[in-house]
């Protein structure tokens, strides 16, 4: 047969950018599934079409996720992707590798797939893209013995995320990636189980610049903050102000106007009642403001992507809570949560939806949590308030 | 039988001693040229990560050259980050030059830090996804070839710009919360075959799956029915009906929004708003997709204050003042029309003519 050609992907290897199409033809030189899928990938370009077919359940054994099924609709044309399965492998928390365990990684990847992945998927697994169903069991077994475990899928707790957190960052309030890896741990048969009626996902930050957009896509994000004042240290702000830094552009930008510059004095203040750690100040002075000492993590829920009802951010249900291992009182809001959710979703409703259609105070009663005015932006403006029969005086 | 529920590798088995030794314990960090971060402990201790940008699919070569790379030059340190790019972890100063120079020779792009455009957060299309109405990674490497200047920091931004591609409106990733993001969408209804409806459709299900309400029974096909007026053309009901196709080739194609976040800095997270409603796909480089970004970019970094995001720089400026300066039509199909529309109608006299 002749060597078959891909125009127009090849237009996608000029430029600057690293190209995937480079990638997809390395893969292509050593392994047929890989060049079916390069040359399939050319005909969507041609035919500005995708050519996988609506899902098709596979499985590994003991585990009811974690491999998503893809078969494509031209399988005589593409015979070695005839069945293309992605395989989610549930990354080491803040994406940490060692050359050795990717190579790992690598040989057994080369050994029973198309050599090609996501590093990452939009979740965070490491993506294997691409084997035979018969393929799928021995390489699960073989990744199980370097180490790497599935991720979710379906109706179950997604793969978790987080930030690079006390790792590498001066900001983190919590151990985001501590929290991911026992949250994981703790969670796995919840995750390779899919019992619920759509997806959950937990997502960790360790500060509110958000670096994992946990408020934007988890239905529970967790994001490190702390409930005393932060700290100023007064010689270094003098020494960024030596420089040349702006510290009036820096007071301007305060979102509760917090911050006050003594010039006479040389003094940066803050009033800790007024802030709302929002991470500006910090964000611009490293060396000179510092997050607070007493440490936690707001809790957001309801985050998620528009499908079904629309896109939402998290709203803040509890305000503060304290992150000390082995965060019992958050496992205990997550077990609430998901219960609350599990036992009420209708099939594909997250979450927020739920809270939507439900209302977000029976939803805090039937937790147990007690309603805040951190929970919302401002009170009703509506009079239509309900009220239970132990409210009213029946007699009235 | 393979043991299960072991959970992923610990991390804490593959940081760095320089990361073990001074976990939480960072002090602050500089960012001593584009794409290198320079972290200094309480202690004093020092460490440099080298940013690379990595086109997130990646070969097994891919893997095996970044983890040679790492082996030389970072004890085999090494890490992704949340928008997929590659980080070296440096812990013996002496390396971080010899690894810049080879990254440098290899054409490794060393930048995505601070104030930059960082690599996009994009999803699968064509290539692996049964959803997709358009490819992410052709329209990401179309975008980034035209912005590997504002990653390598060749060209200063005012604030971080983050852009993101999703290849339908399930928007894996966080596209609804990005400055700039390109969202792959429907135009015309689903059409329902409806032989094969009869013998495979959960038709309850199907018909709980629209959130408009279009879609009913439709017994004496054994099938259901569309009403098209209804349909706002969101493809949840082929997610669990393979009888309906939502696929057209000559209608389908992206629109643009902007203005999103995630960070709380300065203000509150936002979501990203519609700027440009549709067009077509034009692969293999969506030069009208690229064209718009590069735009959109320009306009924002030239009148953008300091540390002005996008969707900062359009609350200063308001909405009718975006759509002026950046030549953009608004249109009926920027008016909202869903869940939460009547919340973003103007109910002040307050605005700009």
């Amino acid at each position: 047969m002749d060597e078959k050609k891909t125009p127009l992907l090849d237009e996608l290897e000029k430029g600057p950018w690293p190209s995937f199409v480079t990638e997809m033809k390395k893969a292509a030189a050593t392994n047929e599934g890989a060049k079916d899928l390069l040359h399939m990938l050319e005909k969507s370009y041609e035919d500005k079409l995708g050519h996988w077919k609506h899902g098709g359940i596979v499985g590994v054994k003991g585990y009811g996720g974690g491999v998503v099924g893809r078969y494509c609709d031209l399988p005589e044309d593409f015979p070695n992707i005839k069945e293309f399965h992605t395989i989610r492998v549930n990354q080491p928390a803040g994406f940490f590798y060692t050359a050795d365990k990717l190579r790992e990684l690598a040989d057994v990847w080369d050994k029973y797939g198309s050599g090609l992945y996501n590093m990452h998927g939009s979740t965070g697994d490491a993506i294997l893209l691409g084997t035979t169903t018969a393929n799928l069991q021995p390489c699960v077994d073989e990744l199980s013995e370097i180490g790497f475990d599935l991720g979710g899928s379906g109706g179950a707790l997604r793969t978790l995320s987080s930030c690079v957190g006390q790792a590498r960052c001066e900001k983190a309030c919590i151990d985001s990636t501590g929290i991911m890896h026992d949250l994981t741990m703790h969670y796995q048969n919840e995750m390779h189980r899919p019992s619920w009626p759509y997806k959950f996902k937990i997502k960790i930050s360790a500060c509110a610049n958000d670096c994992c957009a946990a408020s934007a896509r988890s239905d529970l994000a967790v994001i490190g903050t702390w409930r005393d004042t932060l700290k100023i240290d007064m010689e270094a702000v003098r020494e960024y102000v030596g420089k040349g830094f702006k510290i009036d552009k820096l007071i301007r930008k305060c979102p509760t106007e917090a911050l006050e510059w003594d010039a006479e004095k040389q003094e940066l203040n803050v009033n800790g009642e007024d802030c709302v750690r929002c991470m500006h100040c910090i964000n611009v002075m490293p060396k000179a403001i510092s997050i607070g000492s007493e440490r936690g993590a707001t809790l957001l829920v309801g985050g998620k992507a528009p499908v079904v009802k629309g896109a939402m951010i998290g709203w803040v249900l509890v305000p503060f809570i304290k992150m000390e291992a082995p965060y019992t009182e958050l496992k205990d809001v997550v077990d609430k949560l998901t219960d609350w959710w599990a036992d009420r979703a209708k099939n594909r409703e997250r979450i927020s939806e739920l809270i939507g259609r439900m209302g977000l105070a029976n939803f805090l009663a039937d937790v147990g949590l007690k309603p805040l005015p951190q929970m919302v932006h401002a009170p009703r403006s509506n009079p239509y308030i309900s009220w239970t029969a132990e409210e009213v005086n029946k007699n009235g | 039988m393979a043991k299960t529920d072991f959970g992923p590798p610990d991390f804490r088995e593959m940081i760095p001693p320089v990361i073990k030794e001074n976990y939480g314990n960072w002090k602050y960090h500089t960012v001593p040229r584009p794409g290198v971060l320079k972290h200094v402990s309480h202690t004093g201790a020092v460490m440099h990560s080298v940013r690379v940008a990595s086109p997130r699919l990646v070969s097994s070569d891919f893997i095996r050259n970044i983890s040679d790379i790492a082996e030389k030059y970072c004890d085999g340190f090494l890490r992704f980050t949340t928008r997929n790019n590659v980080e070296f972890l440096v812990s013996d100063e002496s390396q971080l030059q010899p690894l810049i120079a080879e990254l440098d020779e290899k054409n490794y792009l060393i930048g995505g830090v601070g104030l930059s455009i960082s690599n996009v957060v994009h999803t699968q299309g064509w290539i692996h996804c049964k959803s997709a109405v358009t490819d992410a990674s052709g329209i990401t490497k179309g975008i980034m070839d035209d912005m590997a200047d504002y990653f390598t920091g060749k060209i200063k931004v005012p604030a971080r710009l983050r852009i993101a591609v999703a290849c339908c409106v399930n928007m894996c990733g966080a596209c609804h919360c990005s400055d700039i993001s390109i969202v792959g969408i429907h135009r015309t209804i689903p059409i329902i075959n409806h032989e094969l409806a009869s013998k495979i459709c959960e038709v309850p299900t199907t018909v709980a799956s629209c959130p408009t309400g279009a879609i009913r029974p439709n017994p004496k096909e054994k099938s259901i029915l569309i009403n098209g007026e209804k349909c706002m053309m969101c493809g949840n009901c082929t997610a669990v009906c393979p009888a309906i196709k939502i696929m057209d080739p000559v209608n389908d194609g992206v629109s643009i929004w902007v203005g999103g976040k995630v960070s709380n800095a300065r203000t509150a997270p936002m979501f990203s708003r519609l700027a440009i409603p549709f067009i077509s796909n034009n692969p293999p480089r969506w030069p009208e997709v690229t064209d718009a970004v590069k735009h959109l970019v320009e306009v924002w970094a030239a009148n953008a204050r300091d540390g002005e995001r996008m969707g900062e720089w359009i609350g200063r400026i308001g909405w009718e003042k975006f759509f002026k300066i950046t030549d953009l039509p608004f249109t009926d199909k920027h008016i909202d029309d869903f869940t939460h529309a009547t919340t973003t109608f103007r109910s002040t006299t307050q605005f700009k003519f």
